[in-house]
């Protein structure tokens, strides 16, 4: 009995020192085998989408699936590489839980309205970029704040997302401003209503999503920045990066690209798709 | 781990002095808010024990995050104009008040009825009785309780991440993002967090032993 | 009030039950698994073999001492790094199993140090081993006195279930928010129907504790 108690004492400790052993433990032992053999050999390819994200990825509760232009992507994009009967996986991400996901390998790549920047080029491999969208700002109907000029002043508090670029844009247009980082669009938008800040600011395909569902909002100003919007990779997966490529450049072709891009920001008021038709 | 505590440094001190501040500004007035409706509770008067037991259950039995939501969200919509720090405070302060509120009930209920009886009968009101004679011994047993509740409140602070209050674990969630290295953000705030939780709980443990 | 009637349209409530069933089913498999660890962890606490019980206690006092949402990121961010790839249910069930373990050993420990050492040199007087009489006649009754602590902690591993959002673990709070996040006309009735379906399941095992307590008593 004793050595039973023991015994079992012994595994549960492992279990637990398992959890702080992480932070040592190295970063090579991340799973560095091929997606694209793996993608083949399952007729799967997991992709981290938004579910919070009206147009892009927006969870539809009736019958519990992510819907979007991004989702939409993914799956052409997954049957131009796994043929017709290839299947999409979505894994519901947020701005701030998207990068560690991919690089643990719990996702193959994430198509989740994420820009393209230098920072992030250190970390992952991006694809070629398959939406071109700019950073705006959301405030409330006939609200003093037309520009992001007027929100660098102090005490004005503007909202954004955590791990968004959105956010660390704002801090270089605006630094006088205050940004509350809130975990993801819905709880953004939630804040908006609430007042927490007088404007949210992301990219206006995001924005435009948000207007639609909240009649007594607008989006103003333009927009400030260029955010093209590209599909994530993990480092070392160059294989499946360039079938990425090759797919996106083959539903550009063929018109599946604009289909899905009218089929979603076709009556968007304030966006202009023939202008971003490929 | 060492890049994350030097380069962000300025983030987490602001993180650990908000945690801090949530933490004792909660602590405060949940110690009076949680006594007060223990005292209801043992009241003779029966609709102000059922406004106890109301209060205590209610807020006992829905999640902390729900509550500083509530706040967050509902509050400045109708009421008035208040930010995430505030927000998650008040939410923190009546979810502890609730947990503090069982705690000195069950305090006061152990000490000796007759205490109350005798204070009475050397003529002390109901109330001065129970100021000066049962609540400073039941207090005395509660000690340690309380000791685990700021404990608890200390980590419960972080849904203050969830409303944008600039804690500890908002900061975290900021640095993670900003460095993209998560793992070792966050292990860097788990140490902050330890630093006042770990030397609070032995110092409980302590206490508890000698007062046993 | 036409808001309460949309709010609470069947599709509606369907979805938040699909997220309410997320959170018993992560709360029930932690439950019954960091009663058993918990109970192990805390009777190792208590035994004092050399090493094993001051690492464990080590550990223990390192994990009850951190926020919750940590573990859930190091759960589900840091397992990665060992090679092993949990998934979101996995990641949170494991989290919360690795925080109430930690936080219920406690809780068994001093169930035991307050059970009689009478007991114990009865039981080993009658010729009973240290691990019989531990097993039979100590650790029973350490629970017993500890019914209502342990209640009450499982019902905030349940409260708890709820920081999970933060990771996307699609329980009852995220799928509040997700309804809510396309239509905010919904956000009060969403609110008061969330804190509702926690209430009952939190009161009911509340009560039930209650119950459970006198009678054995």
């Amino acid at each position: 009995m004793k050595k039973v108690t023991r015994y079992l004492g012994v595994i549960g400790m492992l279990g637990l020192l398992t959890v702080f052993l992480t932070a040592c433990g190295s970063r090579k032992s991340l799973s560095q085998q091929d997606v694209l053999t793996n993608d083949r050999a399952s007729n799967t390819i997991t992709w981290g989408v938004k579910a919070d994200t009206k147009l892009f990825g927006l969870m539809d509760v009736k019958d519990n699936t992510i819907k979007g232009f991004d989702a939409d992507i993914a799956t052409a994009i997954t049957k131009k590489i796994l043929g017709k009967n290839g299947k999409a996986k979505f894994v519901q991400v947020t701005s701030q839980t998207r990068i560690p996901l991919l690089k643990n390998g719990n996702i193959d790549a994430i198509i989740a309205t994420m820009t393209i920047t230098p920072e992030r080029e250190k970390q992952v491999d991006f694809s070629s970029s398959y939406f071109d969208a700019g950073q705006s700002l959301l405030v409330k109907k006939g609200s003093s704040i037309k520009s992001v000029k007027d929100l660098n002043q102090a005490g004005t508090k503007v909202i954004g997302v955590t791990g968004a670029n959105s956010v660390a844009n704002i801090k270089k247009f605006a630094p006088k401003a205050k940004v509350l980082e809130l975990s993801d669009y819905a709880q953004a938008m939630t804040a908006l209503k609430s007042g927490q800040g007088v404007a949210l600011t992301t990219d206006n395909g995001i924005l435009y999503g948000m207007a639609s569902q909240n009649p007594g909002y607008e989006v103003v100003g333009g927009t400030f920045t260029k955010e093209p919007y590209g599909i994530a990779i993990n480092k070392g997966q160059d294989p499946f990066k360039k079938e990425v490529n090759q797919a996106l450049k083959e539903i550009e072709a063929d018109g599946t690209y604009n289909r899905i891009l009218k089929k979603w920001f076709g009556n968007v008021a304030g966006f202009d798709y023939k202008e971003a038709s490929r | 781990m060492w890049y994350i505590l030097t380069h962000y440094w300025s983030e987490l001190i602001q993180g650990l002095g908000y945690t801090l501040l949530s933490s004792v500004i909660a602590l405060f007035f949940s110690t009076i808010i949680g006594t007060m409706f223990a005292i209801f509770e043992v009241l003779p008067n029966r609709a102000m024990r059922i406004i106890g037991r109301i209060y205590i259950e209610l807020f006992r039995n829905i999640p902390l995050l729900v509550i500083a939501m509530f706040f967050y969200v509902i509050i400045p919509m109708y009421v008035a104009k208040i930010d995430g720090f505030t927000a998650g405070t008040i939410g923190l302060t009546i979810y502890t008040s609730s947990f503090i509120a069982e705690t000195v009930r069950a305090g006061i209920q152990s000490v000796d009825k007759g205490q109350m009886e005798g204070a009475r009968s050397n003529g002390l009101t109901y109330w001065q009785a129970m100021r000066y004679i049962v609540l400073p011994q039941a207090f005395k047993i509660v000690i340690p309780p309380l000791g685990n509740q700021f404990i608890n409140l200390v980590k419960n602070s972080s849904v203050l991440a969830f409303v944008a209050g600039f804690d500890l674990m908002y900061q975290g969630n900021s640095i993670a993002s900003l460095s993209l290295d998560t793992i070792n953000s966050y292990m860097v705030v788990g140490v902050f967090y330890l630093i006042i939780t770990l030397p609070l709980s032995y110092y409980m443990r302590h206490l508890e032993k000698r007062l046993a | 009030m036409q808001n309460f009637i949309d709010a609470y349209s069947w599709v509606n409530i369907r979805f938040l039950l699909d997220g309410l069933w997320v959170t018993v089913e992560v709360s029930l498999i932690s439950i019954i698994a960091s009663f058993i660890i918990g109970s192990i962890l805390g009777v190792l606490r208590y035994v004092k073999i050399k090493y094993l019980s001051a690492i464990v206690g080590f550990v223990v006092d390192i994990v009850r001492n951190l926020p919750l949402i940590l573990i859930i990121f190091f759960t589900y961010f840091g397992l990665p790094h060992l090679g092993f790839k949990p998934g979101i249910l996995f990641a949170a069930m494991l989290a919360m199993t690795i925080f109430e373990s930690a936080m219920l050993a406690e809780i068994v420990r001093s169930g035991i140090l307050a059970v009689d050492y009478g007991q114990m040199e009865g039981a080993r007087a009658n010729g009973m081993t240290y691990v019989q009489a531990l097993w039979h006649i100590v650790f029973p009754q350490a629970i017993k006195k500890t019914i209502p602590t342990i209640v009450s902690q499982f019902i905030s591993l349940i409260k708890d279930t709820s920081l999970a959002t933060i990771i996307v673990l699609p329980e009852l709070l995220n799928h509040a928010q997700i309804i809510y996040g396309q239509n905010s006309a919904f956000i009060i009735p969403m609110f008061l129907m969330v804190a509702f379906m926690y209430f009952v399941i939190c009161y009911a095992l509340s009560v039930l504790s209650r119950i459970l307590d006198k009678k054995l008593a």
